[in-house]
């Protein structure tokens, strides 16, 4: 028997899925624009491994295959697993990372809307953990042509040895382990581009443009990236006034390694994430610092997705702490 | 321009109105049956005054309040009583309530009808008078006005609100009244306003009815009263009392508190206009106006007789072939009727004809995503997503930690549910899971408590043979006392050695017996039934947070589970 409401809005998973992959699609023409095609053949592969995977599982759950695959969420995460590490891995890397995020990050967990953590970045950080050198090798801006590219994807791993330059976070962080200070690290080196790492900005600036198109469509609040991007410049702001010799601008911050991307796709998975107006600022807020201090301090050079997966920790305490007040029981009234 | 509050989320729905506003309210014509429910509002069930086979005429009382929580019910119309008869209650649930079957005669004989000048009338007899009338809510909600025509603690009441918002979908009887009687309605206000002592007057109207709002202003301004009528943004649910309370003056009605106490008022349109109508021309709720709209023809409003068997009132806008099912109310909140036949009530605004093409089957349940769309759109303020959680696990104690009763059911949250989860199911599930342990809680209490009495008269009963007992014995003793003097002194120590064990035993009995009553009375009486006390009164705490006193019966037809004041 079917009871009020007898509407509904047309608004369906699928839906939501589909919007995210729209908004992913500047930052990723900026990527294919600025480092070559590689990228998308690391995606078409990953986007059917994750529907395979999906409905592999589905079926083994003895659920309805056709209902999970059709919301398009395992997609979005084979998209964001490949965004977040090298273009130019080797194919069973993106197939590792398509069975990490989706087999276990998202089933063993019970399946789409119970998984505690971030797929997309525990698949990231187990593999950066168990392959260091291969997630570390992003090509340089217009560096690797197409048949280059797909060489690596296909032939393996192969070491690729001077092939790849350091990345901005990179070269910043061995710079400075030398001794030299940030003007001087900058200007010795081609890596870095106007603002971040070189091409990048340009990939930070399509990925913003989703962003702005995901707030458009009412998919995110401005919570997350507001308190995500607020957190990072204001951090590295601060001690980049105190020593700008020692640290990198917020601008530079902004625009280097996965921080847009972060920022609208990546802090705003509604599943693993705080619910809450004050959770969401705070969730934000939190994983910009971590990643901030990581990539100051820390061993890795981003720090993004340890920063996800320790605040996804939290996330329970920080929804039930920040309940907003209900109906007619706020603070003030008469 | 008065500067308007708002409430946080909401929806914004199709509103579906212009096809029954097209053509003005038409009369509905003599039903061959009326099936007139006894219950018809919040609290007692009026008790019968006519048997089959007794004549009645229009407008004579059928049903008395029971007792002030209650409202009268009164005969639509002229003609025979062929049956006091359970019928089945325009409710989901299916279940049958005492109604009065009536075949009209056809002549539509009115009763000698009472008036009253309300301006040199008391108010006690003022209220009674519209308890009389049967005057109930007439926004959905049935709560008898008479109840509400209180001024607050202080003896006056700041602001009375009309509410001719209308948020629903599909449903337009008020904004058609509005339209078309508005002197009726301002006039009732005024009543209304008399008895509440009110300083000021607001009339919300959604911005969608600009008809309305112009005839009520033109209405206000011809009757000479100072009121303002309020457009206010559409936005469902601002119908929603507390909704409309909040956006008018800015005040938040907490759950569980009356907005009286807060010093506003709330009524609906319609039942100003039935104030006015029982006072002035003597008629008492014999009728209401009724919206018939979605799968007919000519979706239209019609004055219709309370006990209208609601098929006999669609024929006229003429229903469609493929309908499945009425609904009564609006596609938010409205409820399925378990029957074509069920008569049209008080409650009953707007008979939602529905198909399956008109209101399709949602679509497959996913798992939610915590993507927090529900949250925006809760006009509480709640986390619907958690209550869902919460509900689904039967974890009730923290669903009401999360302050599941304070969800006023309006289905915003599963309106926008993009895994399209049928929330306000699993809200309903719980609240119910919750009344009934309650209730069987209170059941426990109460049978506890009886057995506690039980034990503690038994061992009253006990002493009391005991000290009986010890009473004749000293009777025995006194008795033999004096006996040697007559008797001679031989009788006595014989007496006296078979006395004694039996002296002993009885004051060893006593003592214990007094032992046991020292110990034993505070015991039953004082501590425990302190203690049941605090748990009864902890109960009843809880019970008037949440709002909600079991429900001695089926809740009447419209209440659904909000509070009493709620007329969305
Ligand atoms: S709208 Fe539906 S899917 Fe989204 S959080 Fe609420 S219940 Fe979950
Ligand atoms: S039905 Fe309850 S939980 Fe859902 S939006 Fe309405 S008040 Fe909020």
């Amino acid at each position: 028997m079917i009871h009020s409401p007898y509407i509904r809005k047309p608004a369906s998973v699928q839906r939501v899925m589909g919007t995210v992959l729209v908004a992913l699609l500047p930052g990723l023409a900026a990527y294919v624009w600025q480092f070559g095609a590689g990228i998308l053949v690391n995606l078409a592969l990953a986007s059917v491994a994750a529907i395979a995977i999906e409905a592999l599982v589905m079926r083994l759950r003895k659920r309805p295959v056709a209902l999970a695959v059709g919301d398009l969420s395992a997609v979005v995460t084979a998209w964001l697993v490949v965004l977040s590490i090298p273009p130019i891995v080797p194919w069973w890397i993106t197939l590792l990372a398509v069975i990490i995020s989706i087999g276990v990050a998202k089933h063993l967990y019970g399946g789409l809307g119970q998984n505690p953590f971030n797929p997309a970045m525990v698949a990231f950080c187990a593999l950066i953990v168990a392959y260091p050198a291969l997630m570390s090798q992003w090509p340089g801006a217009g560096q690797l042509d197409f048949a280059a590219q797909l060489d690596l994807i296909l032939g393996g791993a192969r070491q690729p040895d001077g092939i790849t330059a350091a990345t901005a976070l990179d070269a910043l962080r061995t710079g400075m382990r030398s001794g030299a200070s940030v003007g001087t690290v900058f200007s010795g080196n081609s890596a870095f581009g106007i603002a971040g790492g070189r091409g990048w900005e340009w990939v930070a600036a399509g990925y913003a443009l989703g962003g702005l198109i995901l707030l458009g469509t009412r998919v995110i609040t401005w919570h997350l990236p507001a308190a995500f991007i607020a957190m990072l410049a204001v951090v590295s702001g601060l001690f980049w006034l105190i020593d700008p010799a020692q640290h990198a601008s917020p601008l530079f911050h902004l625009a280097s390694g996965g921080a847009m991307l972060a920022a609208f796709f990546i802090v705003t998975d509604p599943v693993s994430g705080a619910t809450t107006p004050r959770g969401k600022l705070i969730f934000a807020a939190g994983i910009a610092l971590i990643a901030w201090l990581i990539r100051s301090f820390g061993a890795y050079p981003d720090g993004i997705a340890f920063g996800v997966l320790l605040m996804n920790i939290c996330v329970p305490l920080i929804d039930m702490k920040t309940q907003p007040p209900v109906f007619g029981h706020r603070g003030g009234n008469s | 321009m008065r500067s308007l509050f708002r409430f946080h989320g909401g929806v914004k729905p199709a509103t579906n109105k212009a096809a029954s506003t097209s053509e003005p309210i038409v009369k509905a014509p003599l039903p061959p049956r009326l099936v007139v429910p006894l219950h018809q509002s919040i609290g007692g069930t009026p008790h019968p005054l006519v048997r089959a086979g007794q004549r009645v005429l229009k407008g004579e009382l059928i049903g008395a309040a029971d007792g002030n929580v209650s409202s009268a019910v009164h005969a639509p119309t002229s003609g025979l009583v062929t049956a006091v008869e359970p019928a089945l209650m325009a409710h989901p649930s299916g279940l049958t309530m005492l109604s009065v079957i009536i075949e009209p005669d056809g002549e539509d004989r009115w009763a000698e009808l009472d008036r009253l000048n309300y301006k040199s009338t008391p108010p006690d007899e003022l209220r009674d008078f519209v308890r009389d009338a049967g005057i109930v809510g007439l926004g959905g909600a049935v709560f008898p006005t008479h109840l509400k025509m209180n001024p607050g603690r202080e003896g006056r009441t700041r602001t009375l609100v009309l509410n001719g918002a209308e948020c629903e979908p599909f449903i337009t009887c008020d904004d058609m009244l509005m339209r078309e009687r508005a002197a009726g309605i301002v006039k009732g206000t005024a009543i209304l306003r008399h008895l509440l002592q009110a300083d000021e007057v607001l009339i919300g109207i959604e911005d969608n009815k600009p008809e309305a709002v112009a005839a009520m202003q033109t209405a206000v301004r011809a009757e000479g009263e100072s009121m303002e009528v309020v457009a206010i943004p559409t936005r469902y649910p601002a119908g929603g009392a507390k909704q409309l309370i909040r956006v008018l003056t800015g005040i938040e009605v907490p759950h569980g508190r009356r907005s009286t106490d807060f010093g506003v008022q709330c009524f609906n349109v319609g039942t100003a206009y039935a104030v006015f109508e029982a006072l002035t021309c003597g008629h008492p709720l014999i009728s209401r106006i009724v919206t018939v709209a979605g799968n007919v023809d000519r979706p239209r409003n019609y004055e219709v007789l309370i006990g209208t068997p609601m098929s006999d009132v669609v024929r006229l806008s003429g229903q469609r072939t493929d309908t499945t099912r009425y609904l009564m109310g609006g596609p938010m909140m409205g409820m399925r009727m378990p029957g074509f036949d069920v008569p049209v009530v008080k409650a009953t605004n707007c008979i939602l004809v529905a198909s399956d093409a008109l209101f399709p089957p949602p679509p497959p349940e996913q798992a939610c995503i915590r993507c927090g769309e529900c949250a925006r759109a809760c006009p509480a303020d709640l986390q619907p997503f958690e209550l869902y959680w919460f509900s689904r696990a039967k974890n009730f104690g923290k669903a009401q930690e999360y302050n599941l009763f304070d969800c006023i059911e309006c289905g915003c949250c599963a309106y926008v549910c993009p895994s399209h989860i049928p929330l306000v199911d699993y809200y309903r599930f719980s609240k119910s899971e919750i009344w009934a342990r309650e209730r069987d809680k209170s059941a426990s209490d109460q049978a506890r408590e009886r057995f506690e009495f039980r034990n503690f008269r038994q061992e009253r009963e006990k002493e009391e043979k005991a000290a009986k007992l010890a009473a004749k014995a000293a009777e025995t003793r006194a008795k033999l006392a004096t006996e040697p003097a007559v008797d001679g002194a031989a009788a006595t120590p014989a007496a006296d050695a078979a006395e004694d064990p039996k002296k002993a035993l009885i004051a060893a009995a006593l003592a214990r017996a007094q032992a046991q009553r020292a110990a034993a009375q505070p015991k039953n009486t004082d501590n425990l039934s302190a203690e049941t006390q605090a748990e009864i009164e902890q109960i009843e705490a809880r019970r008037r947070t949440t709002g909600n006193a079991p429900a001695s019966g089926p809740a009447p037809a419209g209440t659904g589970a909000s509070a009493p004041d709620t007329q969305p």
